[in-house]
């Protein structure tokens, strides 16, 4: 039972921290609890399907279905955090200012629900399909063991990898709404680099890039991969103890891409001075 | 003034076209399996990987299939070759490894950690 709590609860905590993040980010944004469920929802209705039809997509391609499938969902997920990184901010940095001036909460932050409900969906859906697979694989077919072990150990892990998730929230919703847009857009740039690393990844193992495909340096004598915090940096910021060098130009890309485009969304959004006539 | 090019003044089809320059030099990078890789068939049975241990040559690229014969899914797993793909049951699934230098590199089968282990040998 504690075997599959563990599994299960590694998968959950990545879809589970970027949901939490994405819930603190929004606070005070107008029927957000119904945006971020619907997302949740959609992305767990869609791992089902997924997990169901993984038989017939891992055959494809030459056996490379899954990898694509990732691929795409990584790539929807990078353009969703990336899109909201940049277009976010120009409306969050002046909205939370006119709330301080005006002492009233945010109202949207001008965040785009449907984008970040997406992003929530997808991070589910990638997660969620491991998991289904994974238990399907054991109470179906795995006839020594009786069904209840796994079925435990499933909500066990889903139950603590959801609390780890509800913990970020806790700890987000306690940092001042002065500070809030700011460490929250933070964090979500570091979850676009690190879905962009996993992309970078994904690329390298379906065979598709075969440029900077050896790993750099080795840091897992330093923090283990496999360990409590290498879990928990993995899933925030995207730690690899064995990066290549192209999970690094992808990460540093997208840290250098999300921060140009903002300055030059916010610099075509600032009011310039009107001449006098 | 500055007309640097990340001024904001300039136009945007500046930026689109940079940009359609940098994914095209990108793709110049893509490439499809070639087939000159060696291939690798690892199977699955009874959660065990069959053989436990592969001898691959260095610093080529390797395409590793692994055929899983159990009912149930499986996850190939490696930190040291950072590869993880979910092998649903009575299914293949493909993926690439390498170039690696010379040395062990040990994999398992996450999901049945206890019996799924091997190692590929790099020489």
């Amino acid at each position: 039972m504690s075997a599959t709590a563990l599994i299960v609860f590694r998968e959950t905590l990545e879809a589970a921290l970027i949901v939490g993040i994405i819930a603190a980010a929004t606070r005070g944004m107008a029927a957000r609890w119904r945006w971020l469920g619907s997302g949740v929802a959609a992305g767990a209705i869609g791992a089902v399907i997924l997990a169901l039809l993984a038989d017939h997509i891992a055959t494809l391609a030459e056996g490379l279905g899954q990898d694509f499938a990732n691929i795409a969902i990584l790539s929807l997920a990078l353009a969703m955090l990336v899109w909201h990184s940049v277009l976010g901010q120009q409306h969050g940095f002046a909205a939370a200012q006119d709330a301080r001036r005006l002492g009233t909460a945010v109202r949207s932050g001008g965040h785009t629900p449907a984008v970040l409900a997406l992003a929530c969906a997808l991070a589910v859906l990638r997660e969620g399909a491991e998991t289904v697979l994974f238990v399907i694989g054991l109470v179906g077919t795995d006839t020594t063991v009786a069904p209840h072990a796994p079925l435990l150990g499933l909500a066990v892990g889903l139950a603590a990898g959801t609390a780890v998730g509800v913990m970020i929230y806790l700890g987000l919703s306690r940092v001042p709404t002065r500070r809030l847009f700011a460490v929250t857009h933070g964090l979500i740039v570091i979850l676009a680099a690190a879905i962009a690393s996993q992309l970078a990844r994904a690329l390298t193992q379906a065979g598709l890039v075969q440029h900077w495909d050896t790993p750099l340096w080795d840091s897992s004598r330093w923090l283990a991969p496999d360990s409590a915090l290498g879990t928990l940096l993995h899933a925030l910021a995207g730690y690899d103890a064995r990066p290549s060098g192209l999970q690094l130009l992808f990460y540093g890309g997208t840290l250098v891409l999300i921060t140009l485009a903002s300055r030059r969304v916010r610099a075509t959004a600032t009011p310039r001075p009107v001449a006098a006539a | 003034m500055s007309s640097s090019f990340f001024s904001p003044r300039r136009p945007t089809h500046h930026w689109l076209v940079s940009a359609v320059a940098l994914l095209g030099l990108a793709g110049t990078g893509l490439t499809r399996a070639d087939a000159t890789e060696p291939e690798v068939l690892l199977t699955i049975r009874e959660h065990r990987f069959e053989p436990a241990e592969i001898k691959v040559p260095a610093n080529r690229r390797i395409k590793l299939v692994v055929h899983n014969q159990d009912a149930s899914a499986e996850e190939f797993e490696s930190h040291t070759l950072n590869r993880e793909k979910v092998v649903p049951g009575r299914s293949k699934a493909t993926l690439f490894i390498g170039p690696l230098k010379a040395g062990r590199y040990e994999f398992f089968g996450e999901y049945h950690a206890a019996s799924a282990k091997g190692v590929i040998v790099a020489e």
